[in-house]
């Protein structure tokens, strides 16, 4: 694998909830073009990480640098605008609009339309709202093979179509960064294959990052340049697919102290 | 103003408070069972308080038949509105049942002028008009006995929800309906009887304002003032309401004191204007953590 | 029977008439519009600029209720504040083609002021934020009488534009409709766009919406202030309309009407907020003639009307959210969808 440099570098990142210590001294590096992957148990803090890094909650410690910029103190709003684009554990789709207009609503902080001009809907609003419309059919629904579904509300949709749209309008957002939480988490082999391709493809072809929570971990596996492995919100170990796969502190993580080998479809979702 | 009046002024207030706190609790028990802030609550005053002048004034009963046939038809009323109204709605978003108390209050209010037209009728006081004293400060009697009335009611509820078993399943209800109903409480069934305790103090806080005031279609607007005083006191917190309730009501007096009993139905509500700048949770709600 | 919609580029596809059926409908509907206070009577042509004026109303509580989800109960009082400004503006010589948007803007800025405290909280602050501004604006439209008049009110001389006097209903009518037809089309336009559609985002997923780049605080705060702009703008029709206000003018019932019209027309939705005022203006005429029908029988009954009204708004307020929650627009849209397919499918 090539040497890229670090899209994005978490250092030291501590969280609290009351008496829980969330996140402990987290740091994690994401390289520039790389797949890479959280794993770790339910409650590892995987979620939470996200959140820190999003921009949800403030950690107590620690800072989050972005393509070379401290943005630890930058409101959550203004980081789509950055380029981070993220998907929900628990779908967080838009219900009531249609595809189209969740995909529209990633690329929300790219846009300029004012109040002024949308209410007229002359100038900037029209134009801006035409072209959106072209780059959204060429580059987000052709991509992921939704075209079928775009004017459907998302509420009818199946459960995989709207995680598939999730992805959509992640990607309307035209980010550097793309942080998918559990995208195939109830999802069938086919299923599955079609989002790994996707993912795949969106590193290869758009030259977009990604950061990934699995469970599935052969999924994981397949497809990661980089795995690191949470525990009680510590990071225990990192490194390439290939070494995580027998390193002691994933099994420990994932099935206690033992020396029983690890499934790799060991999930406890 | 002397210092006699502002003591006096000062006393009267916080039993006002005191009065203000019960209504409150009724919004806070839907509130902490339902998400739902119930603007029907002071037509379900307004409605106890015309079931007593019924019983009492219409029909001629003594008042504890007038009491006892208020609570009964008032919880009668709250079970009917819980399987009409907000049953149906379950899972709606909460913005949609909000709403329906708001229409709901608009069908009570309106009925109560169809049957009993809009005229304001007296009620007798149960409890005796002789004034107290503090000192030197007289303090009228059916406040005083109101208030004694309310902090026992109130404290009741404090002691039923943090020992009795069904309190217990009401706040865990309350906090988790889903694992609440897994562990075998009935969760349809507490939301229900939490209605209907509401409606119950509603009742009794009726017949009160109703005694002091007047009974009239529009003594439930004293409902939309409380509502300002749970707001102020967090929604979910009952120390929180008694507080809002002491400080809401002190400060109505003191300002019906300085600037003459035209100010008092706006007292609240300015009130609250000014402090959601500098405290948006309330003085005691917990700014909520949410789970993505 | 029509056949099915074929979209042949993105600039159509973004369009809100994509048929030359839906555009001849439309055309007919302006040109009824138009006609209307002609073929009408003089009863047909003040309900149409009552209408007109509730539309308006309507339109701004359903951007802040129904498509952002922030609860406004004292929608009314904010077209108290478009009216008092409008008709003290008319009283010192200030042109209605300034006072009407003075009147707009003032309301406007108000809601901002009303909506602050709710931004960093959620809805329920706001709901009880409006409900305290409604009683604590009456109350200034009461007492402060050098401006307001007290409990006499104002009176307001008409409207007029070079000289024309828009001095009865049906010259009024001309006033109301076009800039009702112009509110709404800058509402439907609104949700073409990202403005719009960040409104939505927040109504139905605040916290995601942040991920996305949405500024919530900002959003709502805009949203709010529409909403009340748009009341300002029906208010001061209103005090040109009726040419006298007073502080009993805007009661917190008739907010309750607006919340009315917004669910019975349908919660997000521009057609909804039509059909809503529209519905809802109707409601109390078709009561009254019914109580007055009443009254031949027993004169008494005559008191009924104010109470049934509460009763109705009220039932039709819950009755609509239980059974209908898309409102009369969906209605609308299931009865389009028969006759689309028909006479093939029924």
């Amino acid at each position: 694998m090539r040497a890229a440099r670090n899209l994005m570098e978490v250092r030291g990142v501590s969280l609290r909830f009351g008496g829980i210590q969330a996140l402990d001294s987290v740091d994690l590096d994401v390289a520039e073009g790389s797949i890479t992957a959280i794993i770790g148990p339910n409650g590892a803090g995987k979620s939470s990480l996200y959140n820190v890094i999003s921009g949800m909650y403030r950690p107590a410690a620690g800072t989050v640098t972005f393509d070379g910029r401290d943005i630890t103190r930058v409101p959550a709003h203004k980081r789509a605008g950055l380029g981070i684009a993220r998907s929900f554990q628990n779908i967080a789709l838009f219900r009531g609009l249609t595809v189209v207009d969740n995909i529209k609503l990633g690329a929300h902080s790219r846009l300029n339309t004012g109040l002024m001009s949308a209410l007229l809907f002359r100038g900037r609003a029209a134009a801006e709202e035409e072209q959106l419309r072209r780059e959204i059919e060429r580059e987000v629904i052709e991509f992921l093979e939704i075209d079928h579904i775009r004017d459907m509300p998302v509420s009818a949709l199946s459960y995989g179509l709207q995680k598939r749209v999730e992805l959509a309008r992640a990607l309307a957002l035209r980010p550097k960064i793309i942080m998918l939480d559990e995208p195939v988490a109830g999802m069938n082999r086919e299923e599955t294959e079609d989002i790994a391709r996707f993912i795949l493809d969106m590193k290869e072809e758009l030259g977009i990052t990604v950061l990934l929570i699995e469970h599935d971990l052969s999924m994981v596996m397949d497809i990661s340049d980089h795995v690191a492995v949470l525990n009680f919100g510590k990071l225990v170990a990192n490194g390439t697919p290939h070494e995580m796969q027998n390193h002691p502190k994933v099994i420990e993580a994932y099935i206690g102290k033992t020396d029983a080998e690890p499934t790799p479809e060991e999930t406890d979702a | 103003m002397t210092f006699l009046d502002f003591y006096e002024y000062s006393l009267i207030g916080l039993l006002l408070g005191g009065l203000y706190a019960l209504i409150g609790l009724g919004f806070v028990l839907v509130y902490k069972a339902t998400r739902v802030l119930n603007f029907a609550m002071g037509e379900f005053m307004m409605m106890g308080a015309y079931f007593y002048f019924s019983a009492t004034v219409l029909m001629g009963l003594p008042w504890w038949a007038g009491v006892g046939i208020a609570l009964g038809a008032s919880a009668v009323l709250a079970l009917g509105v819980e399987r009409l109204v907000l049953r149906p709605l379950v899972g709606q978003p909460t913005i949609s049942i909000v709403m329906a108390t708001i229409g709901l209050a608009s069908i009570l209010h309106g009925t109560a002028v169809m049957v009993w037209g809009a005229d304001q009728w007296r009620i007798e006081p149960i409890v005796p008009r002789a004034p107290f004293f503090l000192g030197d400060a007289m303090l009228p009697g059916q406040l005083v006995w109101g208030f004694g009335l309310a902090s026992m009611i109130i404290l009741g509820f404090v002691l039923f929800f943090r020992y009795a078993r069904g309190g217990v399943a009401m706040r865990a209800t309350a906090t988790d309906p889903h694992t609440a109903m897994s562990l075998g409480i009935d969760a349809p069934r507490n939301t229900a009887i939490t209605w209907v305790l509401a409606a119950l103090i509603s009742t009794i806080a009726g017949i009160m304002v109703g005694a002091m005031t007047n009974v009239s279609p529009e003594l439930g607007l004293v409902g939309l003032a409380v509502i300002v005083v749970v707001i102020l006191g967090g929604l979910d917190s009952i120390p929180g309401t008694i507080i809002a309730g002491l400080i809401i009501g002190w400060i109505e007096s003191m300002s019906v004191a300085v600037f003459g009993s035209g100010v008092r139905e706006i007292v609240p509500f300015a009130v609250i204007l000014i402090i959601m700048m500098v405290r948006p949770f309330g003085l005691f709600g917990t700014p909520e953590i949410e789970r993505l | 029977m029509r056949l099915g919609d074929f979209v042949t580029d993105y600039r159509a596809g973004e369009a809100v008439l994509r048929t030359p059926v839906q555009r001849v409908w439309f055309a007919a509907f302006l040109a009824f519009l138009v006609a209307l206070p002609f073929v009408g009577g003089q009863y047909i042509t003040f309900l149409g600029c009552l209408v007109g004026i509730h539309i308006i109303a309507t339109a701004g509580l359903n951007i802040t209720t129904g498509f952002t989800g922030l609860i406004s109960i004292g929608h009314a009082v904010l077209l108290g504040v478009g009216a008092y400004t409008v008709a003290w503006m008319a009283n010192n010589g200030v042109p209605f083609w300034l006072a009407i948007p003075s009147g707009a803007l003032l309301a406007g800025a108000v809601g901002i002021v009303i909506g602050i405290p709710s931004l960093r909280i959620k809805g329920l602050y706001l709901a009880v934020a409006t409900l305290a501004a409604q009683f604590v604006l009456s109350y200034i439209f009461r007492e402060w009488e050098s401006v307001t008049g007290g409990v006499r009110g104002l009176s307001v001389p008409p409207a007029q534009i070079g000289g024309f006097a828009f001095d009865s209903d049906f010259r009024v009518y001309f006033l109301i409709m076009p800039i009702a037809v112009v509110a709404v089309w800058a509402s439907r336009n609104l949700f073409r766009t990202r403005v719009g559609r960040a409104f939505v985002a927040i109504r139905d997923r605040d916290l995601s919406a942040e991920v996305i780049g949405i500024d919530i605080v900002r959003y709502k705060l805009m949203s709010f202030a529409l909403g009340a702009l748009y009341a300002g703008l029906a208010g001061g029709l209103w005090a040109y309309f009726f040419r006298s206000i007073t502080p009993e003018s805007f009661p917190l019932q008739l907010g309750i009407f607006y919340l009315a019209a917004i669910i019975v027309g349908g919660l997000g939705s521009t057609l909804g907020s039509i059909l809503g005022a529209i519905f809802m203006t109707l409601v109390p005429e078709v009561l009254r003639a019914m109580v007055n029908l009443a009254a031949i029988v027993s004169p008494a009954a005559v008191v009924y009307v104010s109470p049934l009204r509460e009763i109705v708004f009220g039932a039709l307020i819950v009755g609509f959210l239980i059974f209908e929650p898309h409102g009369l627009a969906e209605i609308w849209r299931r009865i389009r969808r028969f006759f689309a397919l028909w006479p093939f499918r029924s």
